[in-house]
């Protein structure tokens, strides 16, 4: 018996599956990101044999460079991811400064953490019929106050300087930001150092900059730039919030990328290239200020100052988010408005006669949108769920986590502008004759949704106490009945919470869906950006409030399933539990 | 800069702690300058919600009652920021952002020039047998010399009280007690009352003031200390 043990024991199948996850899903990741920056590089030069394209030239730089208003393009990109980063960053570090181990704080979190399932284009959609001249902000200011009998003459959304693609980025940035932070303070001791700081003197604002962010600050590093690298090159906002004379320049792309023109696809080649430089640009110049404020602060977070703005960081901290979370809630009912109503002249504030109309004309068109964005998101889901789990399991198998820098590549389609790979890809796609459809949409999501999936829950699932599993293989068990029968059930909550994130983010993509499915499969998301340039206000609030109610009935769901569980469970040993008052 | 704080008694007035409905803790005392009183109990019996409750720290879950005096001001309704009550915890708590002197130059209140302030804390660390360590990051430092830094950085903030969460509890058993003499001993030079709560004896024997003993709800059947 004692030799038979000194053998050494070979893993067992489930063992050597999950040593492998970590590999693929690296591999999953990397392959398609670095293919398609490779699959644009040699169009971009004029080298594309199936359209024709055998010689190497600069003429598609050339064409880019002579259209008409690139300079504004690269500009607003630049300025609205860079402009609406600092903003979105601003209001939560200033809120927390202000808030944190408050009533006001917990509030909050509940509050926002509902709004971060809404999809990015539903919000914008939201935003821009709220601000809009004929809006239902001006409508409630109308007449009485603004003296408007006529719907007022200004630009909104698309006015030039982007600020409504800026206002609609910082509604969806923030939340995002503020629940990235919320999940890092405990992993930089930001209770203990915010007493220590207190203690001696600090006022709350000034203790947690001096000695909470400089701990805090790069834990969330990573999601800032995804922040800055999704404001300066996504489409669907872009689009729907985005001035369009010019456009900003990855909608100029897309453009280019999707028009029926074969022969502009030398310059959408290029123009995804320039996106690429323009995203780089826009986080090296984040990184440089990062640098000159690290070396500025030094000095200052040991002046022993310790009252500074606190009235003002308080009152703004307060009144931004504050805003932020009316104006979100303003745009949802919003769009409850428009979708219910039939006639709605300027300026009246509710619309009358009110009726489902809307909704069943929709209803005819709805079915196939609907049924593919559950399918894909479903598919892209499940399929993120098992790489993360499995390289989350890898991790407590090899007792270490992911290096940094397999964690850099987790992130890293959400580093690289979308319209630049994934345009590459479908140049593959094209060279090779590969089908455009349902699965590589399929696959294009995941690239999103993984992310985000891992970031969910990879806190909770490095949290579990190891002792269970300890346990469970001192009472014999193997590790794939460990993991099936001990950690899965254990993990049931968090794993529901991160599949419902990962299904929201899903739902919500735009690009992949319209470049992988080569613009013939239609989800709600894509229907409802393209409605949203259109005339129609009650179809599109319909559309865009089905697409935001998939994701919400996916977190009622991770939220509301397991305490079902529970109270079933619980009737059965009601009996056995000692009565407590 | 201040002027050197005149030492004042730490008065706690009739202190009454809740959970709940359920009383942990309650306290009537009267800690003089330069006096260190031990609180003692078993873990779990309130220590360190009383410390919390005392620095202005209280989680909401927990209400209380009662008024804390320094000398003849109430601090109880002030924010933590403005009690001055030199919190040391159970582990130094050093900011691994800062260097061991920019640790120090934290508790050092604003005013003078940078060489003056840089010179304070090269004092500070001149006195506990640190000289030359300014520049050096906080986690190469020993365990020892690591609370040593803490606590110059707790005094440096001028404090005109000390409280004491069980900062000897981590340390080697060689160690905790030359810490503990340099703690009690530099508390009462500066004349500051002293409230210290731990669970070893060895800590309330070596404070060498009053020691008030706390027991659990279970542990007393029936007393409730609230009543008392």
């Amino acid at each position: 018996m004692a030799a038979a043990n000194l053998t050494p024991v070979t893993p067992g199948v489930f063992t050597r599956l999950i040593r492998l996850m970590p590999v693929v899903t690296l591999g999953l990741l990397t392959l398609p990101v670095v293919a398609g920056l490779a699959g644009i590089i040699a169009p971009a030069l004029g080298w594309l044999p199936a359209l024709g394209g055998e010689s190497l030239s600069l003429a598609p730089w050339q064409a880019l460079g002579q259209t008409p208003g690139l300079g504004k393009m690269i500009s607003l990109s630049l300025t609205s991811g860079l402009i609406s980063a600092a903003l979105s960053l601003a209001i939560v570090l200033l809120f927390i400064a202000a808030f944190m181990e408050t009533a006001v704080f917990r509030l909050v979190r509940g509050l926002l953490s509902p709004l971060l399932a809404v999809p990015h284009s539903a919000a914008a959609i939201g935003v821009a019929f709220l601000l809009a001249p004929s809006g239902l902000a001006s409508r409630l200011l109308s007449p009485w106050a603004s003296g408007w009998a006529q719907p007022p003459d200004y630009l909104f959304p698309g006015d030039p300087f982007g600020l409504a693609l800026i206002s609609g980025l910082v509604l969806k940035e923030t939340p995002f930001l503020l629940l990235m932070c919320l999940a890092a303070l405990p992993q930089c001791q930001a209770s203990q150092r915010l007493k220590v700081a207190r203690s001696m003197g600090y006022s709350p604002a000034s203790a947690f900059t001096k000695a909470v962010l400089p701990g805090l600050y790069p834990l969330i590093r990573l999601p800032v730039y995804a922040v800055i690298a999704f404001a300066s090159a996504n489409v669907d906002v872009a689009i729907i919030l985005g001035p369009s004379t010019p456009p900003t320049l990855p909608v100029a792309v897309m453009r280019w990328q999707t028009d029926p023109d074969l022969s502009l696809r030398f310059l959408a080649s290029a123009g995804a290239l320039l996106q690429l430089g323009v995203t780089a640009a826009a986080l090296i110049i984040w990184w440089l200020i990062e640098q000159l404020l690290a070396s500025l602060l030094t000095c200052w977070r040991i002046n022993g100052k310790r009252h500074q703005a606190e009235q003002l960081s308080r009152w703004l901290g307060g009144s931004l988010i504050a805003a932020l979370i009316f104006l979100l809630s303003a745009a949802l009912i919003g769009l409850a408005m428009w979708s219910v109503a039939t006639w709605w002249p300027f300026p009246a504030a509710w619309p009358s006669p009110v009726s489902l109309g809307t909704w069943q004309q929709a209803t005819t068109t709805l079915g196939e949108p609907f049924r593919h964005t559950l399918s894909i998101g479903f598919a892209a889901t499940a399929l993120a769920m098992v790489l993360v789990i499995g390289c989350l399991e890898a991790e407590t198998l090899r007792t270490r986590a992911l290096s940094s820098s397999a964690i850099t590549i987790i992130y890293l389609p959400l580093l690289i502008p979308p319209v630049a790979f994934l345009y590459g890809l479908t140049q593959w796609q094209v060279q090779f004759g590969l089908s455009a459809g349902w699965l590589a949409v399929v696959l294009g999501h995941t690239l999103f949704v993984l992310p985000y999936v891992f970031l969910s829950l990879s806190e909770s699932y490095r949290r579990l106490d190891p002792r269970w599993s300890q346990l469970g293989a001192a009472l014999g068990a193997k590790p794939s009945r460990v993991f099936w029968q001990i950690k899965l059930p254990l993990m049931a909550a968090p794993i529901g919470v991160a599949a419902a994130v990962g299904f929201a983010v899903s739902v919500g993509q735009y690009l992949p869906t319209i470049l992988l499915g080569a613009g013939r499969l239609a989800t709600l998301t894509t229907d409802a950006v393209a409605l949203s340039s259109g005339g129609d206000r009650r179809l599109t609030a319909v559309y865009a409030l089905t697409q935001l109610t998939l994701p919400a009935l996916g977190f009622a769901l991770a939220l509301g399933l397991p305490r079902l569980l529970r109270q079933r469970r619980s009737p059965r040993h009601k009996k056995h539990r000692p009565l407590s008052a | 800069m201040f002027d050197p704080p005149t030492p004042d008694a730490l008065i706690l007035e009739q202190i009454s702690i809740h959970q709940a409905e359920r009383c942990l803790i309650a306290l009537n005392t009267r800690i003089e300058p330069g006096e260190i009183l031990t609180i003692m109990g078993p873990s779990g019996v309130g220590k360190s919600t009383l410390l919390a409750f005392l620095a202005g720290f209280l989680a909401s879950t927990f209400s209380a009652s009662g008024q804390v005096w320094l000398g003849n001001s109430e601090i109880s309704a002030l924010p933590a920021e403005r009690r001055r009550l030199g919190l040391l915890f159970q582990d130094p708590l050093l900011f691994p952002h800062l260097s061991v002197g920019g640790n120090l130059a934290f508790g050092i209140p604003h005013g003078g020039s940078k060489r003056q302030r840089h010179a304070k804390a090269e004092q500070a660390l001149a006195d506990i047998g640190l000289t030359g360590f300014a520049n050096r990051n906080p986690e190469t430092l020993s365990g020892g010399q690591r609370a040593r830094v803490a606590l110059m950085r707790v005094l440096l903030a001028e404090p005109r009280a000390m409280l004491l969460d069980e900062p000897f509890s981590r340390l080697d058993a060689a160690l905790r007690e030359e810490i503990r003499q340099l703690v009690f001993k530099r508390a009462r030079d500066k004349g500051l009352p002293t409230l210290l709560v731990t669970h070893d004896q060895a800590d309330a024997k070596a404070a060498g003031g009053p020691v008030i003993e706390l027991t659990t709800h279970k542990n007393a059947a029936g007393s409730d200390p609230c009543g008392v």
